[in-house]
């Protein structure tokens, strides 16, 4: 019963809400057949609005708790988890660790710091690589290109961002990075001199710069498809206005459009590393993993990721090991928690200049 | 008209041919099954699961598909989710047996006491296959071809002391080949192993003064590349000139393999050098009264033809099960996978080495214990 009589009172309420946002907004000329909808007279509504600003309000308070829910589920699941690695004795834990390790580590730190090295390394060169590929991208499509041209790459990019991390590994550690290897000789043997390019290059390639490679080339769909919306969303006055000014469409793009997206693209940008810190599966098909802190990107077997480690050692691992494991993962949690925290510092500043 | 006249003919034969193969398989069926009930259906019935080692997944698949031949009402299935997790899960006393490539440790074996009915859990071997080290070298390398070694070079290039395929070292054992200045990339596994583990300790014990690590199942040091899973490691020995690496010789495809010098003579990866390694070997001392059969694989061997890297592979079983359907059910099984049938199945489908001899008899020995009442 009480059912219906909502769903009623809902029926004749709704077009009246709908009729006082688009009002406040742009306060369009035909609003509605009662001329009263277009001003801000909420007296015919009243008997619903109440009942109905709750339920929405509930509805809301619900969806922001389940988010909280979730994230602190996972929370309890990783430390539950990951507990007896903490809580077990030394020798124990410490033999889980060399055993996880091969001998080279026989503390947690020892275990998760060339990991954590790894992982932010890999995911902040695969940044660094996609975001300007990605905003030039994104200039293109909205400032550049012809009409369809545009139609095109607009659904390339959506479709690019569409496929499975996966698909990517499989042509990666399969096509890409064997094919690679001619120019990665060729930038170690011209910028060897530079200690990150220092060869000789493995052969296959399967190494620091191609799984950044790869991870690039995940992430860059993301970062396209969010900045090239925010370059068309520039105030077409700002833009015409700096034309008019006699600026080229270069310093048109630098003065409008560039600083109006900055915020935009930061956030777009951190999303994609997220991605890129908790990719798994193509990394692990294209990174030869090892466990130390070094720089020299064109060299096999230097570094190894959280996620793609976990994934390589979970199906062998015993009871003790998997807790280990699982703290490693509490640590990518709270990596990835740090850098959205980061963002969101930058955005605020972005957003408020 | 020659041509239709042909068609015709081609035709009319193979239409009997194909009547003539399905009357076959209706023919074929009871009969298969009335001598299966008569022979060694010994009204085995339910569903059973394993789980473990990835090594032994084609050799179990091979005998289930063949068990299952003989024991209409038996449902199998192997998860082969890597030793680790197989034997956590047995411990668990979900599964009705485990296949490894690690022998059980003490800590285990106290463990089975509470899902064994009495006793505690023990390993038999029942997949034994060699190791081949493996290599991808233009102009060298290719199916059936050898490169001479012996253990200290094998040791000194996965060990990173070697760099070069022409290094003096490799040439004074490989006097009529013309080895490029190729470097040599070195391929390991990147995920835990009993591969490494087998591989590690033949390098310690046969190469001890050039191999300074102890054998485990992770790859000690930070020498070429890793790549996870046989396959993995198959896959980046192909996509490079120079690469080396070890794999199951069943996936050598149509890379060249190293021949190992043992005593005088050098021996190429084969089945049946391997099974013999493995039936010499002496066992794993075991307390009194233990079904367990442990082979200390003399990976140092100087017999004249015995292929020393070799990776033995166990199922663990409880002695009695609280389900006796289940214990009945393990002891048909694991005489089947260890009976001259059965190993010759799985050698026929994965290149594994067949056993036989002493050291299957005595691991028959502690399966038939198994209580099935």
């Amino acid at each position: 019963m009480a059912n219906t009589s909502e769903s009623s009172s809902a029926g004749q309420a709704m077009p009246v809400a709908v009729g006082q946002i688009s009002a406040g907004l742009s306060a369009p000329g035909g609003g509605g057949t009662d001329g009263r909808r277009n001003g801000l007279d909420f007296s015919d509504a009243k008997p619903g609005r109440h009942s109905q600003d709750k339920i929405f309000h509930a509805v809301a308070v619900g969806c922001g708790a389940l988010i909280l829910v979730a994230l602190g589920a996972v929370v309890l699941f990783l430390l539950l988890r990951a507990w007896p690695i903490f809580a077990g004795p030394q020798a124990k834990t410490s033999a889980v660790f060399a055993s996880l390790s091969g001998g080279k580590a026989h503390g947690f730190w020892q275990y998760v710091g060339p990991l954590v090295f790894g992982t932010v390394v890999i995911a902040a060169l695969a940044l660094a690589i996609a975001f300007f590929v990605a905003v030039g991208v994104a200039l293109f499509i909205t400032f550049y290109a012809r009409k369809r041209i545009q139609t095109v790459l607009n659904y390339v990019v959506d479709l690019l961002a569409a496929i499975p991390s996966v698909i990517y590994g499989l042509w990666g550690a399969l096509v890409l990075v064997p094919a690679t290897y001619p120019f990665w000789n060729w930038v170690s043997a011209h910028l060897g001199w530079i200690p990150l390019f220092a060869g000789p290059a493995a052969n296959p390639p399967r190494t620091v710069a191609s799984a950044a490679v790869i991870l690039a080339i995940m992430i860059m769909p993301i970062i396209t498809s969010m900045t090239r919306d925010i370059f068309a969303a520039t105030p077409r006055l700002n833009q015409e206005a700096a034309l008019a000014l006699g600026a080229t469409k270069w310093e048109m793009i630098k003065l409008t459009a560039l600083p109006f997206a900055k915020s935009g693209m930061v956030s777009a940008s951190m999303l994609a590393l997220g991605r890129a810190l908790g990719e798994t599966m193509a990394v692990m098909m294209v990174l030869s993993p090892g466990m130390t802190y070094s720089w020299h990107w064109l060299q096999a077997s230097k570094s190894q990721t959280i996620a793609a480690n976990i994934a390589a050692q979970y199906p062998e691992a015993d009871s003790l090991g998997v807790s280990a494991l699982i703290a490693t993962g509490l640590v990518l949690f709270v990596i990835t928690f740090v850098v959205n925290l980061l963002a969101r510092r930058i955005t605020r500043k972005g957003g408020a200049r | 008209m020659h041509s239709t006249k042909l068609k015709r003919l081609i035709a009319v034969v193979s239409s009997f041919a194909m009547m003539a193969a399905l009357s076959a398989c209706g023919d074929n069926t009871p009969v298969d099954s009335s001598s299966a009930s008569k022979g060694k259906n010994s009204g085995i019935s339910g569903e059973f699961h394993g789980a473990g080692a990835s090594s032994q997944q084609g050799a179990v698949e091979a005998w289930i598909a063949t068990y299952q031949n003989h024991n209409r009402n038996a449902k199998i299935a192997y998860n082969p989710s890597g030793s680790g997790a197989g034997v956590s899960t047995f411990l668990t006393g979900a599964t009705a047996w485990a296949g490894t490539d690690a022998p059980l440790n003490d800590q285990q074996i106290e463990q089975s006491k509470t899902i064994c009915k009495s006793g505690s859990a023990f390993d038999v071997p029942v997949y034994v296959s060699p190791i081949a080290v493996m290599f991808n070298l233009k102009g060298i390398s290719g199916q059936g071809k050898h490169l001479n070694m012996d253990a200290a070079v094998i040791a000194r290039i996965f060990d990173g002391k070697i760099t070069q395929w022409n290094d003096e070292a490799i040439k004074a054992e490989n006097p009529k080949v013309n080895l490029p200045a190729t470097p040599i990339t070195v391929v390991h596994r990147s995920d835990k192993s009993g591969t490494t583990n087998n591989f590690t300790s033949y390098l310690k014990a046969a190469a001890p003064n050039d191999w300074g690590f102890q054998p485990q199942e992770n790859w000690p040091n930070e020498v070429g590349q890793a790549a996870k899973g046989t396959d993995g490691v198959v896959s980046s020995i192909g996509q490079a000139d120079g690469t080396i690496g070890y794999a199951d010789l069943a996936k050598a495809g149509t890379f060249g393999t190293v021949s190992v010098k043992v005593g005088a003579d050098y021996v190429a990866p084969a089945s049946d050098a391997a099974a013999k390694t493995v039936n010499a070997s002496p066992l794993h001392a075991v307390p009194k009264g233990s079904k367990r059969v442990v082979v200390n694989v003399e990976y140092a061997t100087t017999v004249a033809g015995d292929y020393p890297i070799v990776s033995s592979s166990y199922a663990v079983a409880c002695p009695a099960y609280k389900d006796a359907k289940t214990g009945a059910f393990v002891r048909d099984w694991l005489s089947y996978v260890l009976s001259d049938s059965g190993q010759k199945v799985a050698a026929d489908n994965t290149g594994s080495a067949a056993l036989g001899g002493a050291l299957t008899q005595k691991a028959l020995k502690s399966v038939n214990t198994i209580q099935a009442k």
